[in-house]
């Protein structure tokens, strides 16, 4: 155990860090700084090709990627692979057989050798798109995340065979795992049948929460701002209570019991849609929050650029600072009602009671 | 004469922010009552808040 005065000293030197933004202000006064940031926090939501850690500009003013570059896998009558270095980041043609590709505002278009691209009046680019089935960084990061859960919940799995006490990451693991199944899945489906939902579940929580985590890290990892991939896992929520549902969730949307014979005609619509925003609600509110938390962070961090002072770099920072600590709540509690809201859908859909009783 | 959207984006807030105020306020009530309880109406509290900022969050894309 460390002695108290080292303990002291390290907190006081993580105080003074906010200090240290003060440095590195003065590159950059020509051009406008805050269309600058605005570019910048764009790049960060949107889905690139490479998989790209950072970029720096040299002296001479040529820009260094590092990172890696992906491949591209597009469909246009035949199946086109390449690496996406070829694009070499949006500033030349790639050829692929007889067809070019180029990259616009970060989608693929094919077009002529010159790479020219015709806007139409709200500037949006009218090239043929080929149907693109690329693994991006988005992609990418689904792929490594999944493995990564399906390894460590093996070998946690693994671990039951031989005691029932769990050894290694089981043991942070599990008591995660027992409060889904104890506080999320029973409560809301009911000791009968919350074993078939179980695997869902538990892994929409882990994955979710993986990759919120992950978005809060300086690699740029922004699978949940993706509303595609928010809106795949609602439209999982939404199958799987379509067809697990039973008879009593179906009369209850089109033809309610104890509620007179015309009402039932005008709330049969109502609730159906009723069944779609459900699911949409799930999408929106998660790509919402870990969005809206993510462009706050970084305009706060933008904001310590534009002030170049002692005091409002600084301030910035800790405001930066604290609202990444909320992140990180954040984070797990939208995984947690994800997982509480989709068992509340697959409850009312499994639910049976006895209709002795008018409603 | 247009509304510009930052209205409409600072009314939603206004909206979100009461409701949540008043869930946390009946909570915080709640709990003053039976503090034995405090678990289920935390559980119950985050989900209405989620509930409520769902709807925020989605009114503010569309301002």
């Amino acid at each position: 155990m460390r002695s108290k005065l080292t303990i002291r000293l390290i907190t006081l030197l993580f105080f003074l860090l906010p200090f240290l933004s003060m440095a590195g202000g003065e590159k950059g006064t020509e051009t406008d700084i805050k269309s600058e940031i605005k570019a910048y926090i764009q790049h960060h939501l949107e889905d690139t090709y490479d998989f790209g850690l950072w970029s720096y500009t040299t002296d001479e003013g040529v820009h260094e990627y590092i990172g890696f570059p992906l491949p591209v896998i597009l469909w246009d009558n035949g199946l086109q692979v390449f690496s996406s270095s070829k694009f070499h980041h949006g500033e030349s043609v790639a050829q692929a057989g007889d067809a070019n590709y180029k990259l616009d505002h970060g989608k693929i278009y094919k077009t002529d050798a010159e790479g020219t691209i015709t806007y139409d009046e709200t500037h949006h680019a009218t090239n043929v798109k080929p149907l693109d089935f690329s693994i991006t960084k988005n992609v990418f990061t689904i792929m490594i995340v999944s493995l990564l859960l399906f390894f460590v919940f093996s070998r946690m799995a693994k671990t039951y065979k031989t005691n029932s006490i769990p050894s290694g990451i089981g043991r942070i693991l599990e008591p995660i795992v027992l409060y889904v199944r104890d506080d999320i899945a029973i409560p809301n489906i009911g000791k009968k049948h919350y074993k078939r939902y179980m695997s869902y579940l538990l892994t929409v929580f882990f994955f979710v929460w993986t990759i919120n985590l992950l978005g809060l890290t300086p690699l740029g990892i922004n699978v949940t701002n993706n509303i595609a991939v928010t809106f795949c896992l609602a439209m999982l929520t939404y199958l799987i209570t379509t067809f697990t549902a039973k008879k009593d969730y179906w009369m209850h949307i089109f033809w309610m019991p104890g509620v007179p014979k015309l009402m039932r005609l005008v709330l049969a619509p109502i609730e159906l849609l009723g069944t779609f925003i459900k699911p949409f609600s799930l999408m929106i509110r998660l790509y919402a929050n870990i969005t809206a938390g993510h462009i706050v962070l970084m305009s706060l961090i933008g904001l310590m650029f534009i002030f170049k002072s002692w005091l409002g770099s600084s301030l910035s920072f800790v405001l930066a600072f604290g609202l990444g600590i909320l992140e990180l709540l954040v984070a797990a509690l939208q995984a947690y009602i994800f997982t509480m809201l989709s068992a509340l859908y697959f409850g009312s859909a499994v639910e049976e009671h006895d209709h002795d009783h008018a409603h | 004469m247009e509304i510009p959207s930052i209205v409409g984006a600072g009314l939603i807030v206004i909206g979100a922010g009461m409701g949540i105020g008043r869930i946390g306020g009946s909570a915080m009530d709640a709990i003053a009552r039976q503090p034995e309880a405090s678990g289920k109406i935390q559980t119950a509290m985050l989900i209405a808040a989620a509930l409520i900022e769902g709807i925020g969050f989605a009114a503010l894309f569309a301002a």
